[in-house]
């Protein structure tokens, strides 16, 4: 099995359409029943994944992993084992993948940079007024400068609910469009906070609204209000990426973050992927997911596949 | 436009095969050979004569089942009579806990039931296992509750009594599940029952009498017959009270003129040549899902399936392309691998008559699509299909294929998709797929058909009966409606 | 006469799916209806009330949203459940005085399983769709009325008891029970087959103690959205009744007739605690 290699950068994407269409883009969005798509999770969620397959799943998923802290607590101290761990995640077994990211808030970003330079894993900081976006636009766009500026090579920004929930669509449009600019040639991430849109339909317009505006992949959520990554709204979002695809032949990543803790959750995950947009899809160019305690999970379910027991927590290290 | 996904090709990542996650059939004990379930015994039949059933998907002999004769149903109704007057005398609440025996018994009993409805039938085990034995259970459940309860049923009416001894005749699509159907409601309006299963899937039907004997229902009550056509019209001519029939049309007709001036009640439950109508404001993706459930499910072995789309012309692009890539992940072989979406056709008779009439349509001028699948060697199989250019003439769109086979037409305008989804002799069920509530109900009010579903397919209940108008069958199995095939008030046994 | 020492229970409340004792720490003692000392069974103060009807409050959602054909199929568990322990439940009733405790308990669990079969069925009996003189599609549904406060009855401990409470369950309303003061420890044990029964926890609660004092908790309690008075002593129904007023609280008794008749049971009783909704749609293209 392959390290992670490092991820090849793609060219930063650039919006592809104006303000002045954001509310034509919304209106013209199609509807999404949310009964037939949750029906389709649940029987996606069925697929059996077993041995080789579940293995090289397990594997895709560390290879995929935004490894996450995102605490007021987080010091250098605790930057510095997160990257140990996200390098080697598996202290017995080195040929265990590295992780794709870490994400961390922007104070933090210059000991990342430090730990992971030369390891092939990116550092991605959380920035304009993370999670809840609401602060003075000129802040926001300054601290999405400045950790482009300090070494992020990832950059994950909400968007304006308050904006958009309120339907003033241009507006929205508008503060994504800046933040773009803002993140120059930096990957940039959009967080649709799913949990507060309130269906599915919503869901499907914010997707196809942050991809216009120039998204490199949309994220699920800040992982901060409860209300996390379900399988029927990653599908939903996989739908919409889909579509975009094929209007436009940009391919646009997806991030589920938030819920995701265990191993068969992040395999049920792998398995909407493949069956929606296919095998293009399958490595952390486009698509990753956003976890902390979901990696030593894994590592576990690793363990299993490889020697035939179940394993514990004690043979997993806590960074 | 949109076109399909790219699949890999040299360079990208190599394809993430779902390693092979077959269920064990070490649940499933079979016996050699099974004998005719008569006066809750396993009796030789008299007619001596045995027949092997297969697994369609391996052609490897399951069991023996007996081939009952004339006089081996006959003897079959005689254990009925006998047990009925005893059965419609039992205080209802005690016949009420006799059914919910059953059901609780198919609940403990469901991964055995599963895994040998897959392995007799051929339809995928996430099907048995997920739709077919749960649905079962619970009509057994729901009519159980039923029984004492008849009153409430049919206010004003007259005091309800059971028909008497009725002969039940079902299909191969979904064996269990049709038996339940059958025998639940009978039980519960206190009837006592020959059941005979289709020629080609005796074995849960067998595996259901056994769950009955462990229930400890009255000898007689429930009585079990296999057998081919002929076993089943001997017992449309037997000295039943009612016939209830779910099978084709053709035959449906030839109950009826079997019957005919006998006093015998009858419930059929024949075909269909559904239209699923899919409007431009439809949720396309979900749409896609009910489409490609609509007619693959269960193969197409399915009488009330999706087979014809109806596609309102501005979406049909964008419709055809999302269909030909959803086609790509549908995984065809074998029934038994919990990955597997579409199984095995249930019959070299069955796959020959959608052979032909797949040809027809190539013959008579629409265009084929199947995606590109690897086929076992051994077993009846069939790639799902897409026919385009259709037109209302096509013997694809006018005739039952019973297999995996789509044939898309396209429409304008509301009107013009109620008058093609009506135009046909069959009236089972339709779909439709709109955003807009009222042209939902506009829809519905004018489809004559028994069953629509509005973005939704193939969806089934015990409380929801479930039926056909026109020749698609009458009477309802399901819900309340479906006690009255099997009950007669004050007397009057019409 | 064996020399081993019996282990006693105690009984207590059952709020929330788990048992406490009453927050007043108090208790009574129940005897037989020969005077025997039977146990010392908890006496629930208003706090123990207030606390069941936030329990049943906060189960209501998920007892409401759970499909008819799951509430059934647990109910059914229930029956079950009492058929599996009903030696316990036969000697409760011989010690209250029952004629023929084996008849009580047996119907009561048929009554149980009575019920369990009407939850998949109400909706079409006493819902419809309704012919409106236009072009609208117009359907009416019965659904549950939330929380409803059950006083059952002083005699027939066990079958008047599940007269009372599984009607008022079977369509999704949750409850708070004031069993009989009298005789209560039939109640305390179906409690413990209810926490037993996949019932989630607070869709019963069962009080024990004197129903004097609670009954006028219960019926002024505006959280509490219905009251089964069966109970009720006469010399406080009045009383009852007008306290219910102040949030309109359904007020309904349970029939008079003989509990082991068959009449004695009827999807009525499930509808007394029940709202109708009625729903218009156009219907056009």
């Amino acid at each position: 099995m392959t390290q992670a290699a490092e991820i090849a950068p793609r060219p930063a994407a650039q919006p592809v359409a104006t303000a002045a269409e954001a509310a034509r883009i919304v209106a013209r969005t199609a509807a999404v029943d949310a009964v037939g798509l949750e029906g389709r999770a649940a029987a996606l969620a069925t697929r059996s994944i077993k041995r080789d397959a579940k293995a090289w799943g397990l594997q895709l998923a560390i290879r995929c992993m935004d490894l996450t802290t995102l605490e007021g607590w987080d010091t250098t101290g605790k930057i510095v084992t997160l990257c140990a761990k996200a390098i080697r995640p598996d202290a017995l077994r080195p040929e265990v993948p590295s992780v794709a990211a870490v994400c961390l808030y922007p104070q933090l970003v210059p000991v990342a940079v430090e730990q992971l330079r030369g390891s092939g894993v990116a550092v991605a900081s959380v920035a304009g007024g993370f999670p809840s976006g609401l602060g003075p636009l000129d802040a926001r766009l300054q601290e999405i400068r400045g950790v482009a500026e300090a070494g992020a090579d990832e950059i994950d920004i909400v968007l304006n609910r308050s904006l958009f929930l309120g339907g003033r669509y241009a507006e929205a449009f508008e503060e994504l469009v800046a933040a773009r600019e803002a993140a120059g040639p930096t990957h940039l991430k959009v967080i649709l906070e799913t949990g507060e849109l309130g269906s599915y339909d919503r869901v499907r317009q914010a997707s196809m609204l942050a991809m216009a505006a120039g998204a490199d992949f949309i994220k699920t959520s800040t992982g901060k209000i409860g209300m996390s990554a379900t399988l029927p709204v990653a599908l939903c979002m996989l739908e919409a990426v889909r579509d975009f695809r094929a209007q436009t032949g940009r391919l646009v990543g997806v991030k589920v973050a938030g819920g995701v803790r265990r191993a068969k959750q992040a395999l049920q995950h792998l398995v909407l992927v493949h069956e929606t947009v296919g095998m293009e899809y399958m490595s952390p160019e486009l698509f990753r997911i956003g976890a902390s305690s979901l990696l030593n999970d894994v590592l576990m379910q690793l363990e299993k596949e490889r020697t035939g027991n179940y394993s514990g927590p004690d043979y997993f290290t806590i960074d | 436009m949109s076109e399909a996904i790219e699949r890999p090709s040299g360079g990208a990542p190599p394809a993430w095969e779902y390693a092979s996650a077959p269920e064990s059939t070490d649940v499933v004990r079979l016996e050699d050979r099974y004998g005719l379930f008569i006066g809750g015994e396993f009796v030789e039949p008299k007619s001596g004569r045995w027949y092997p059933t297969i697994s369609p998907s391996t052609e490897e002999t399951l069991a023996e089942v007996a081939e009952a004769d004339a006089a081996d149903v006959a003897r079959a109704v005689d254990a009925a009579r006998d047990a009925a007057p005893a059965w419609q005398r039992l205080a209802p609440a005690e016949r009420a806990k006799y059914v919910f025996r059953i059901a609780r018994q198919l609940q403990e009993r469901a991964r055995e039931l599963a895994v040998l409805e897959s392995m007799n039938g051929g339809k995928p085990i996430k099907e048995s296992r997920d739709l077919d034995v749960p649905l079962a259970a619970a009509h057994f459940f729901y009519y159980a509750g039923w029984a004492d309860k008849l009153e409430y049923a049919f206010p004003g009416r007259g005091t309800p009594e059971p028909v008497g001894v009725a002969g039940q005749i079902i299909p191969w699509n979904f064996p269990l599940l049709m038996a339940a159907w059958k025998l639940a409601p009978a039980l519960a309006a206190g009837n006592t029952a020959v059941l005979k299963p289709a020629e080609t899937t005796p074995l849960t039907a067998l595996l259901l009498a056994q769950v009955i004997q462990e229930a400890e229902l009255p000898p007689g009550v429930v009585n079990v017959v296999t057998g081919a056509g002929e076993t089943g019209a001997a017992l449309v001519d037997a000295s039943v009270d009612k016939i209830a029939f779910t099978g084709s049309t053709e035959v449906g007709k030839a109950i009826r003129r079997a019957t005919a001036g006998s006093g015998k009640r009858l419930s059929l439950e024949l075909g269909g040549k559904a239209a699923n109508i899919v409007f431009e404001d439809a949720p396309l993706d979900q749409a896609v899902e009910g489409v490609i459930n609509g007619i693959f499910f269960n193969q197409g072995h399915v009488c009330c399936a999706g087979s014809r789309l109806l596609v309102q012309e501005p979406v049909f692009d964008v419709l055809l392309a999302k269909l030909k890539d959803r086609l790509q992940t549908l995984r065809v072989g074998d029934p038994l691998d919990k990955n597997t979406d579409v199984g095995a056709i249930n019959s070299k008779a069955q796959l020959d008559k959608i052979e032909e009439l797949v040809e027809s349509g190539v013959d008579e001028g629409a265009e084929i699509y199947q995606p590109e699948c690897e086929l076992p060697e051994r077993g009846f199989w069939f790639r799902p299909t897409l026919f385009t250019g259709v037109v209302q003439s096509h013997r694809i769109a006018r005739e039952e294929i019973f297999g995996p086979v789509l044939s898309i037409l396209t429409f304008r305008t509301p009107d013009e998709a109620i008058e093609k989804a009506n135009n046909t002799p069959y009236g089972l069920s339709a779909g439709v797929w709109t955003e807009k509530g009222s042209r939902i109900l506009h829809m519905a009010q004018r489809l004559r058909a028994g069953v629509v579903w509005a973005n939704t397919f193939n969806r089934f209940d015990p409380t929801s009966p479930f039926g056909g108008y026109k020749e698609s069958g009458f009477g309802r199995e399901g819900g309340l409606h479906g006690l009255e095939p099997y009950l007669s008030f004050d007397g009057n046994h019409r | 006469m064996s020399d081993r020492l019996e282990v006693r229970r105690t009984a207590k409340l059952f709020i929330g799916g788990s048992f406490p004792r009453s927050e007043s720490g108090r208790s009574y003692e129940v005897t037989a209806h020969d005077g025997r000392s039977l146990a010392q069974v908890s006496q629930a103060s208003r706090k123990d009330l207030r606390e069941a009807v936030v329990a049943a409050r906060g189960a209501f959602p998920g007892w409401s949203g759970a499909t008819a054909s799951l509430r059934g199929q647990i109910l059914y568990r229930v029956a079950e459940m009492m058929e599996g322990r009903r030696a316990q439940f036969e000697a409760e009733l011989a010690d209250a005085g029952a004629d023929d405790p084996a008849r009580g308990v047996s119907a009561s669990i048929d009554r149980w399983v009575w019920y369990a079969g009407w939850p998949d069925k109400l909706a079409q009996v006493v819902g419809a769709t309704n012919p409106v003189a236009g072009p609208y599609f117009n359907f009416t549904l019965p659904e549950p009325t939330g929380v409803v406060g059950i006083v059952a009855p002083g005699d027939q401990s066990l079958l008047g008891l599940v007269s009372r409470l599984a009607p008022a369950i079977v369509s999704g309303n949750t409850t708070v029970v004031i069993a009989s003061e009298r005789s209560p420890l039939p109640a305390v044990s179906l409690a413990e087959v209810l926490a037993t029964s996949d019932v989630p926890g607070g869709v019963v609660n069962m009080l024990t103690g004197r129903t004097g004092e609670l009954v006028p908790w219960l019926a002024g309690h505006m959280d509490v959205n219905g009251i089964d008075v069966t109970g009720v002593p006469d010399e406080l129904l009045t009383d009852t009744e007008r306290a219910a007023a102040d949030n309109m609280k359904r007020v309904h008794r349970g029939p008079e007739a003989d509990p082991f008749a068959a009449n004695a049971q009827s999807p009525y009783e499930i509808t007394a605690f029940m709202e109708l909704k009625t729903v218009w749609h156009p219907m056009g293209a």
